[in-house]
């Protein structure tokens, strides 16, 4: 276990995808945090495995003004602690904070969290309400994707081979408008979501709903995107009859499946009330933060 | 803390050094067992089963022993044979299968290599054929009437008329008033009968099972372990290698948590012939996924309770029908159910049959207050139906109802000085009891019991040249028994608390001493202290009066000196430093040995008060505030008991809320990890506070009462019965995850209100 592999540390994104193309099952990690429990829990073993933390690019965060960019390494601890994607992306960067421990949280990234392609991961349906983009490279010339476009299935992603994700776009959010994730664990920490529910809402001057993205995780094989949901709360106030109605429309979007951490009517149920709940979140957040952009 | 009475005003017996023990600990610089390596050392690794119930028709070992660094491979062929009616028949088969497999993870063979990897790669190699027999997996399925028997020679003990044909029940314990129940029940005004499941849980220690055994060429062995009791260790090992006790020493290691999972045995006796087939030291260290497979679950319950009270709230009559599953194997489930199901209440006519059931799942083991906490979980959850249903305060219930000194239990036994009463009172009186709830949240009370054991103690006291003292005991140290035995000495001796090392002795250093269960090392072991040092003082005294000139009936001990009280004039008080130096003139090295049986352990009542927060959305509850109250008789180190209860109560929040083995059709468990077998965190509870009650044991010579084990045993319905306050829900199946939550509160028709 862990003893064969070959481990490199490449400093350039050109350099990381040369490696990636010299041996079949060489495997990328950012955290390593999903990685190495694989490979303890009887996965087979790389046999090259390439560290993406060395390269600048992957681990810096920069805003033009308009779009932050955000290494696709960046340990989730330097993304919770930056103030401008926290005022910026509320949510987004709670989610970031929800992976694993503090010790965790060093190492854990959102390329890592996406790339890893589980069901349950928690900062996917952040990216995907806010439009986040995935910049590619790999062996031919980069590209940019929707992060949704991302994962495909569990553990199975769009990504070529030889490809890795290197940093996240995501514009600026306009004014009026703020976004909030929330989960189901059993217990309070260390744990894997249940459900999750990520929302991203803009008000208009009046105060109803100008538009609206909702996303769940963990009851179905990917993210799933609630545009029922999203059409009841458009041109309403984010209460009553409209909230009601995200919560059904996000419970008929789920499509879970029984296992140990829980059941399909229990998902489903928990689906609809916490879909109805980050909406609530994000409105008032995106109450208080009124005109600034 | 609540003190019932005046106690005699002690130096050191009641305060709180920081433990001997500590300060390694908390650096990190404990030696635990894993922690030791041994050069030549081999890493052993366990062959296990894939499926839960099969008949190994060939292990082929060849390819195996073939592979590089391999140096020794065994099966259940390397030990002597052992025949169903042998004493330890179960923990020897067990330990290692030999004919059949009877849960995924049962243990078949061994490799040693000179690398884990090593190891690991041969026991992949190990090939093993099976023929794949139908699992029983429940309760129900274990007691359908074609039921796949899981042991041929499996008759059941206690059936009434005897049973003639094997079964999967290995015995059935009744308990009786010997009233009639039908005239008692008839004196009732309100009956009720409610039935309640439960799922097998682990201990949860956070450290795996380890060991390193070096084997030498004269055939004696050395092992160094974890576990509750090293001198099971070596006669269990023994037993099975079919060796004499003299060859085996067994050091203790520190340990990182048992809770009663760690008193029996998994793999000393395989590196022990491991290691002597490679004549070489072999080293074996569990993961958590053998921990959770292979070791230790608490049983599996089925439980149907009938209660007869009358109107002002006497409970006149109570049948109990209980159900536990010990796993693979014969337990002591049922019976410890039965002592406990009613014990902790004046019921006059009583009937409760027991049954132990075996099923394909992993051997149970014992688990802080064995079976107590689920026959609480029935017994306590009732009690608040019933307080509901008479409009009766579920408080003012539990003191009409509560057994005190005098009255009888179970058994027929009369109850010594017991705190029952008392610890209701301290919580009754605590700020807790009567403080506003929050929206969306309940409040429960539940009361808790258990018998607490004696057993066989030994000590030794060693008083060193410069006057400070070695204690030398054989309880391995689980929860701070170190620290208690130094107080004791200390008190004893009038040596400083910090003059004195605790140390726990290998099986060769000390005494033989029994295992530290049943709440048992403080006080049991603690006795065989005081006997040591009461000997210790007796030789002193009359050190010093030969150094004085006089009588020893004329030399008192007083505060850790020798006065001399004679009319020969003013001699000086000799310390006992002074007699130390002395040793060699006045007949040589001071020491002195307690050894006994202890009698009278106290029982240990507890009563605990829960608050919890219900999101009646989504089931989730949240312990939002504790209070638990317990007799400890006397607590020699305070701190250490608070962390006793309050361990006990972090225990059995996880049991109620999340815990539960979960298993495929198949009978392969699906949680063996700490992701998704649910422990609390430290975030999932609040603080716990710890209400000492002290009414004195009179069998023990400082009044203690062992406080481990009760702690684990109210906080289920307490958890259950908060719940019910939140949301109008009782929940009679374990655990109370948000599904089961949930699911209870739709089916009583929606919110509570959030």
């Amino acid at each position: 276990m862990l003893s064969a592999m070959k481990y490199a540390s490449p400093t350039t994104v050109a350099e990381a995808v040369g490696l990636l193309g010299s041996e079949p099952d060489a495997r990328v990690y950012a955290g390593a945090t999903d990685l190495i429990p694989q490979i303890r829990a009887g996965r087979p073993e790389p046999s090259v495995m390439v560290d993406l933390k060395r390269i600048e690019r992957l681990c810096a965060i920069s805003s033009s003004g308009s779009t932050y960019t955000v290494g696709a390494a960046t340990p989730t601890a330097d993304i919770c602690a930056h103030a401008g994607l926290a005022a910026a992306f509320p949510g987004l960067v709670e989610a970031s904070g929800l992976i694993g421990s503090d010790q965790i949280q060093s190492r854990s990234s959102w390329g890592g969290n996406l790339a890893n392609a589980s069901p349950a991961a928690d900062t996917p349906p952040s990216l995907i309400v806010n439009d986040a983009r995935a910049v590619i490279a790999g062996p031919g010339a980069e590209r940019t994707v929707a992060a949704a476009d991302v994962a495909t299935g569990p553990g199975a992603t769009s990504l070529g081979p030889g490809e890795i994700i290197v940093e996240f776009e995501l514009d600026e959010p306009p004014a009026r408008t703020a976004d909030a994730y929330l989960r189901l664990i059993p217990r309070t920490e260390m744990d894997i979501a249940v459900v999750g529910a990520a929302a991203r809402v803009t008000l208009d001057g009046d105060g109803k709903v100008a538009s609206a993205a909702i996303a769940l995780g963990a009851v179905a094989p990917t993210v799933v995107r609630v545009p029922d949901a999203e059409a009841a709360l458009v041109g309403n106030e984010p209460a009553g009859d409209a909230l009601a109605a995200v919560g059904a429309a996000a419970a008929a979007a789920a499509n879970p499946i029984d296992d140990k951490r829980g059941t399909v009517a229990y998902r489903r149920q928990v689906a609809g009330v916490l879909a109805r709940r980050a909406v609530s979140i994000a409105a008032e957040r995106a109450r208080e933060r009124g005109g600034q952009s | 803390m609540t003190v019932t009475e005046p106690k005699p005003s002690y130096k050191y017996v009641g305060t709180r050094p920081v433990r001997h023990d500590g300060l390694e600990k908390v650096t990190g610089r404990a030696r635990f067992a894993a922690d030791l390596n041994m050069s030549g050392q081999l890493h052993g690794i366990v062959v296990r089963s894939p499926h839960a119930h099969a008949r190994i028709t060939s292990i082929d070992t060849s390819e195996a022993e073939a592979m590089a660094g391999v140096k020794a491979v065994i099966t259940g062929d390397d030990f002597p044979a052992v025949e169903p009616g042998h004493r330890q028949y179960d923990m020897c088969v067990n330990v290692i299968a030999r004919d059949k497999v009877l849960y995924e993870g049962h243990a078949l063979a061994a490799v040693a290599a000179s690398t884990r990897d090593q190891a690991q790669a041969a026991a992949a190699a190990v090939k093993v054929e099976y023929e794949v027999l139908p699992a029983v997996l429940t309760i129900d399925q274990a007691l359908a009437p074609d039921a796949p028997v899981l042991h041929a020679h499996m008759m059941t003990a206690g059936a009434d008329p005897p049973a003639e044909e094997p079964s999967n029940i290995p015995n059935i314990t009744r308990f009786s008033s010997g009233t009639d129940m039908d005239a008692g029940f008839a004196e009732a005004d309100l009956v009720i009968e409610r039935e309640f499941t439960t799922q097998p849980v682990h201990q949860g220690y956070i450290e795996p099972h380890a060991c390193v055994a070096d084997t030498g060429q004269d055939g004696h062995t050395t092992i160094w372990c974890s576990s509750q009791g090293h001198f099971n260790v070596r006669s269990s090992t023994a037993t099975l290698l079919g060796w004499e006790n003299t060859r085996i020493r067994v050091i203790p290691a520190e340990i990182g948590g048992g809770f009663g999972g760690k008193t029996t045995i998994y793999l000393e006796p395989l590196a022990v012939a491991l290691s002597a087939k490679a004549g070489r030291p072999v080293k074996m260290v569990m993961t958590r996924d053998e921990v959770f497979r292979a070791t230790g679950p608490a049983p599996g319950t089925k439980l149907r309770i009938k209660l007869g009270v009358q109107s002002d709230g006497n409970l006149v009559a109570g049948d109990a029908y209980l159900i536990y599953t010990n796993g693979a194997y014969a337990g002591p489930g049922g019976l410890l159910g039965a002592m406990t199901v009613f014990e902790s209440y004046k019921i006059p006519n009583f009937e409760i049959e027991a049954l132990d059931v075996v099923i394909n799942t992993a051997r149970s083991a014992a688990y802080r207050a064995p079976a107590a906490p689920l026959t609480a979980y029935a017994m306590e959850t009732m009690l608040d139906e019933v307080a509901t249903e008479l409009g009766i305060d579920a408080m003012d219930l539990r003191l009409r109802n509560a057994v005190a000194e005098g009255d009888p239990s179970t058994m027929g036994f009369p109850f010594a000085r017991i705190g029952f009463v008392e610890c209701l009172e301290a919580v009754r009186d605590h700020p807790h009891f009567t403080a506003p709830l929050g929206p969306n949240q309940g409040r429960g009370l539940a009361a808790g019991y258990w018998f607490n054991i004696g057993e066989s103690s030994s000590a030794t006291v060693n008083l060193n040249e410069d006057g400070t003292a070695t204690v030398v005991t054989g309880s391995p140290d689980i929860g701070g028994s170190r620290a208690s035995m130094a107080l004791m000495a200390a008190e004893e001796l009038g040596i400083d608390v910090y003059d004195i090392r605790p140390v726990v002795g290998d099986t060769e250093a000390v005494g033989f001493t029994d295992v530290t269960e049943g709440s048992r090392a403080t006080f049991a072991t603690g006795m065989a202290v005081v006997e040591a040092c009461r000997k210790m003082v007796v030789e002193l005294r009359g050190r010093a009066a030969k150094m004085m000139g006089a009588d020893v009936d004329e030399v008192d001990w007083v505060d850790g000196q020798a006065v001399y009280t004679g009319s020969d004039g003013d001699k000086d008080p000799l310390p006992v430093a002074a007699i130390c130096a002395k040793a060699k003139r006045t007949g040589g090295p001071l020491t002195a040995t307690g050894s006994l049986e202890a009698h009278g352990a106290g029982p240990g009542f507890a009563v605990h008060l829960c608050d919890v927060e219900v999101d009646s959305e989504t089931g989730v509850v949240r312990v939002v505030r504790y209070t638990a109250s317990q007799d400890a008789g006397t607590a020699i180190h305070p701190s250490y008991v608070e962390g006793q209860i309050q361990g006990g109560v972090a225990q059995g929040v996880g049991w109620a809320l999340n815990e539960e083995y979960i298993y495929d059709s198949d009978g392969v468990m699906e949680n063996p990890s700490f992701l998704d077998y649910r422990v609390p965190v430290a975030s999932d509870l609040p603080m716990i506070d710890a209400i000492i009650v002290e009414v004195p044991n009179p069998a023990h010579p400082y009044g203690v009462r062992g406080v481990g084990e009760t702690g684990i045993v109210p906080p289920i319905p307490a958890v259950a019965n908060a719940i019910y306050n939140a949301t109008g829900c009782r929940i009679r199946d374990l655990p109370m995850s948000p599904v089961r939550v949930l699911e209870a509160i739709t089916a009583n028709g929606g919110s509570n209100g959030a």
